[in-house]
């Protein structure tokens, strides 16, 4: 964003004889608070709808379809009804962190937008430890859900609670170990730095630069799903064990603010593995325009960033639940032992090749081809052997 | 199995049967919803989907009510009220009122067996949610109505003619099982 800024101060936008400093404050705010509530708030709302559509249409139903075309504006239909709901703080919880434990939540939601690299210029702040201050702030997560879970002073909630915090804290270390790899590579914890590593095309990608990096971005995104408490690690919220989890006690906006905050990471999620493994915003050079650059960057990365939201629905539609002790089997005995071989494997691909391997992309691209290859070929036997008519249409 | 093996075989379990999992909900994704979206998004109406003898809500045409009461005597729940009068003057029978309460009817279909022309007679329509018990039940007389009287031959009146043909069609169809079926579709 700064740097936006002042491209804009040296291409003239502000005058010949820039001045104009508190014109450019009010533009970094206003733009801030355009991130923020204009896009981040709605994202977290359509994503409710988007996903609600794409669960139905895997489960063969229609889904919400009723208010605005084809049922746009349900999220805020949703929202209303929460705000207008009454807000119910029980008499025996503890009223004051009861109260603040969703703004909690909703903060570690909001604090890694600061970091997001939409394109090469639009960035609110490029910290030079922008990939390490996105998994602490994200792991803030946990303090609010911990403590919606013991405010409520409710058996599941406190359960709930307890879990997430276990799941949390457990997940953030394969995660962390995961993005190891990316930083031995470029040798930059900053998100753009990260993302200047890679190239636009699929083989400069560093989840094809080596079969180290491959696992890792798997690793990444598995673990972030569980961070995220998305459904095949959403023990703390397990309804049919403990009703709501931590959120049991909750009801009206409050309530929705966990949910928003959840819907809302699914964003963060995808901008992580975009920007650590797909190469960001990387778009080749057509334009000398700067602006136009930026749109197309821009696009680029939150085309990538919907793709993986869309995997993250599809992903919670498909697999059910896994039971705690094989959560926490996945992740020590499994995730945890690999990241380190992941890690190691990479230090020493540096070590050999400290530039990267120039075919290994090429390859591990094509193997990636053929896998894609694969998996069409599976989806086109099950619509075969089902018989059923085929409808792309996302309009019903 | 040694461990190293079995964890090894557990990975490949894990990765094999989520490829699985994913192209089958996958292939789901592409297919054409089983949700018929009743009532204001079919492509007909359900109600033109029905058979002839459907018994839905019941109704009259007051045009052949003969005014003989039979479904009043027939219906088992007293669902029908009629008052059925002779005029003094034209020394007619004179229908003043021929309620039926839907709230109560349950639809036995007892009184359009015994009509003789087929005045009373379930329809396809089947949606009668209302406000209140008093909005259910239908009062078919507006104004006060000759009783109808059969003729020797056919029906002269083109305008009731159709109707008639109707009701009597109507009980046919009721008299039999199966349904009536024009001459040519009976078995040899």
């Amino acid at each position: 964003m700064q740097t936006l800024i002042q491209n804009l101060i040296a291409s003239g936008a502000f005058g010949k004889n820039p001045r104009w400093d508190l014109a450019a404050a009010i533009t970094v705010l206003v733009m801030s608070a355009v991130v923020f509530l204009g896009v981040a708030f709605p994202f977290a709302g359509i994503v409710s709808w988007v996903e609600r559509r794409v669960w139905a249409r895997i489960q063969s139903r229609v889904g919400p379809n009723r208010v605005g075309p084809q049922g746009f504006l349900q999220w805020l239909a949703d929202g209303v009804k929460n705000v207008c709901k009454e807000d119910i703080i029980p008499d025996e919880a503890d009223a004051r962190l009861f109260k603040l434990a969703p703004y909690l939540v909703m903060l570690a939601f909001i604090l890694p937008w600061a970091v997001m690299p939409f394109s090469s210029s639009l960035i609110l702040a490029d910290l030079n430890v922008g990939i390490l201050y996105m998994t602490a702030v994200t792991a803030l997560t946990v303090v609010g859900l911990l403590m919606a879970g013991w405010a409520s002073n409710d058996k599941w909630s406190l359960i709930g609670g307890i879990r997430s915090a276990a799941q949390i804290v457990s997940y953030e270390i394969p995660a962390g170990l995961s993005i190891f790899p990316v930083v031995l590579m470029t040798g930059t914890l900053s998100m753009q730095g990260i993302i200047r590593g890679q190239g636009w095309a699929p083989q400069h990608w560093f989840l094809f630069a080596n079969p180290f990096t491959f696992v890792a971005a798997n690793i990444l995104y598995i673990s972030a799903l569980a961070e995220g408490n998305r459904t095949p690690f959403d023990l703390p919220e397990a309804e049919s064990e403990l009703v709501a989890g931590f959120a049991t006690e909750y009801s009206g906006m409050r309530y929705l603010f966990f949910y928003m905050a959840e819907w809302g990471n699914l964003y963060i999620i995808g901008a992580i593995i975009t920007t650590l493994f797909l190469g960001g915003w990387q778009f080749p050079h057509v334009t000398n325009s700067v602006v136009a650059m930026n749109v197309l960057q821009l696009i680029t990365f939150n085309v990538k960033v919907l793709f993986l939201v869309f995997v993250s629905m599809w992903i919670r539609a498909t697999l059910p639940r896994v039971r705690i002790d094989q959560l926490m089997t996945v992740c020590w005995k499994y995730f945890v032992p690999i990241s380190f071989v992941n890690m190691i494997g990479t230090a020493v691909w540096v070590a050999i090749w400290p530039d990267g391997n120039a075919a290994m992309g090429y390859i591990m691209f094509a193997g990636m081809i053929a896998f894609g290859a694969v998996f069409i070929q599976r989806v086109i036997y099950y619509l075969r052997r089902s018989r059923m008519e085929v409808y792309f249409n996302p309009t019903i | 199995m040694s461990a190293l093996s079995e964890y090894v075989h557990n990975i490949k379990d894990t990765v094999s049967t989520i490829f699985e999992g994913m192209a089958v909900t996958a292939s789901h994704f592409m297919r054409k919803p089983y949700t018929v979206q009743y009532p204001d998004r079919m492509p007909v109406r359900v109600q033109d989907t029905l058979p002839f003898r459907y018994r839905g809500i019941l109704e009259v045409d007051l045009e052949i009510c003969t005014g003989c009461l039979a479904c009043e005597r027939a219906c088992p729940i007293d669902c029908i009220v009629i008052v059925a009068d002779k005029d003094p003057q034209t020394r007619q029978l004179l229908l003043s009122q021929f309620d039926i309460d839907i709230a109560k009817c349950m639809y036995c279909g007892l009184c359009s067996e015994p009509c003789p022309t087929g005045s009373i007679h379930h329809t396809t329509e089947f949606e009668g949610a209302d406000y209140s018990l008093e909005s259910l039940i239908r009062r078919f007389v507006k104004d006060p109505v000759m009783a109808y009287k059969p003729k020797k031959g056919p029906e002269t009146d083109s305008r009731i003619a159709p109707i008639l043909n109707r009701g009597m069609t109507y009980l046919d169809q009721w008299a039999q099982p199966g349904g009536a079926k024009p001459a040519e579709e009976e078995p040899a």
